[in-house]
């Protein structure tokens, strides 16, 4: 696929105000025009968008179905339904403001452990473990019903810490390639890298079905593979920084809509 | 998990589309872990699928299929009944699911 090089000409002129050490609203960055900020998705081959598109054959939905059958009975009383109707609005739009802070952890945390959160302290069930299966269900099915919803991260007084490390992460030159985020995903974006296509880096997909992997995976598992590629420590599942830049991309992904379950490359 | 698409009801004679997927690693064997020791095959090796007590599709897999298979196939209509799927893996454990069709009037 080729794509338009003025677009990219495009986001360097406007990367110096976008990019400012201000930590800036959602508000501030309205005068954007949204056609600078492109999902994963516009970056795939047509019959891989058809597979995204298609509720039958992209194989996410066998996770969703899953966590649909885990939210409505999860071994036993309470179930997650029990509390939380599958119908109600605010529900289904829950996966649009995570990561959030958390009132009871008194720090950050992304929808894993909002979940993790409500097995511990609701349900007095062990958490989940990251990347089980059991977890990837149930964040597949509450992404789902935010499909087509905006991500709408807020960046309250408390998450600005955060922020500012999530953003300080994807600047930062790492790894034995000494290369940051911002390089290829930022810099780069529209060239190709051993035959992928190199995209805007958005979270925006999440969790989404990797051809490489065979699965389907979530932001973290994908932060650890570009820390791989460009041989730099991939962070643990979870962590703190990840957790960071979840919220420095999901900020940084504002307007665009959810798409989980996702199929990348 | 498994997944199935199928109507719920077709004309007399009509051709139908079924599709049919499961969540399956189908593990090939030829991979290897972080320690190097080989990952055990474990792949879904045979699918079949019956109308009543017909077969009308069957097929044998091996090592090379992506993970979790989607089969789409098609069958001619001539009554109500149910079409069961069964899908078996090396060691012999079968996964199963059953749909019924009804024709219109
Ligand atoms: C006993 C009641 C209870 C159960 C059971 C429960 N939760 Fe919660 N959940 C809550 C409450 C209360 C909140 C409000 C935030 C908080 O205090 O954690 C919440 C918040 C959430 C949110 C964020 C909603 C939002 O947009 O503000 C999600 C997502 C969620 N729960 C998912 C789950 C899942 C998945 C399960 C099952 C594994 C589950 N919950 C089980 C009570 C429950
Ligand atoms: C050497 C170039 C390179 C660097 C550096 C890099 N990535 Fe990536 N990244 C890729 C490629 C290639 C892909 C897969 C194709 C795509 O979606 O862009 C990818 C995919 C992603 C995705 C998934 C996008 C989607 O639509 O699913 C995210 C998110 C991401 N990267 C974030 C990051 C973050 C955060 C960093 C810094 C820790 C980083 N990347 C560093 C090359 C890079």
């Amino acid at each position: 696929m080729i794509r338009i090089p003025g677009i990219v000409w495009v986001m360097l002129l406007f990367s110096a105000p976008l990019w400012s050490d201000e930590v800036t609203s959602f508000a501030d960055r309205e005068d954007l025009d949204p056609v600078l900020v492109q999902s994963g998705y516009e970056w795939l081959t047509p019959e891989s968008k058809a597979l995204q598109d298609d509720e039958f054959e992209n194989p996410g939905w066998l996770w969703v179905e899953r966590g649909r059958q885990l939210f409505a009975s999860d071994s036993g009383e309470p179930s997650c339904a029990s509390c939380h109707q599958t119908s109600d609005l605010i529900f289904s739009s829950s996966a649009t403001r995570f990561p959030r802070w958390s009132d009871s952890q008194q720090t950050l945390i992304n929808l894993e452990g909002q979940i993790n959160q409500c097995r511990e302290l609701r349900m007095a069930r062990e958490s989940f473990a990251l990347e089980s299966s059991e977890m990837l269900s149930l964040t597949a099915f509450v992404s789902q019903l935010a499909r087509g919803q905006p991500v709408n991260v807020a960046l309250t007084e408390e998450v600005k810490p955060f922020w500012q490390a999530g953003r300080d992460y994807f600047f930062r030159r790492k790894g034995q390639m000494n290369l940051a985020c911002s390089q290829c995903h930022d810099e780069r974006a529209g060239q190709r890298l051993r035959g992928d296509l190199i995209s805007q880096g958005h979270p925006n997909g999440f969790p989404l079905y990797r051809y490489e992997w065979q699965s389907l995976g979530s932001l973290h598992r994908r932060l650890q593979d570009c820390d791989a590629g460009i041989r730099a420590e991939p962070q643990p599942l979870g962590s703190e920084i990840y957790l960071s830049v979840e919220l420095y991309l999901a900020w940084r992904a504002g307007g665009l809509t959810l798409e989980s379950p996702a199929i990348r490359r | 998990m498994i997944r199935i698409s199928i109507p719920q009801s077709a004309d007399l004679g009509e051709v139908i589309e079924i599709k049919a997927m499961i969540q399956h690693p189908m593990e090939s064997g030829y991979r290897r872990d972080e320690m190097g020791r080989t990952i055990p095959r474990d792949i879904v090796a045979h699918f079949s699928c019956r109308f009543e007590s017909q077969v009308v599709f069957k097929t044998d897999w091996g090592p090379g299929m992506a993970a979790n298979p989607l089969l789409t196939f098609f069958a001619r209509v001539n009554r109500a009944g149910t079409f069961y799927f069964e899908w078996k893996d090396l060691n012999g454990k079968a996964f199963k699911t059953e749909r019924a069709i009804e024709i219109n009037r």
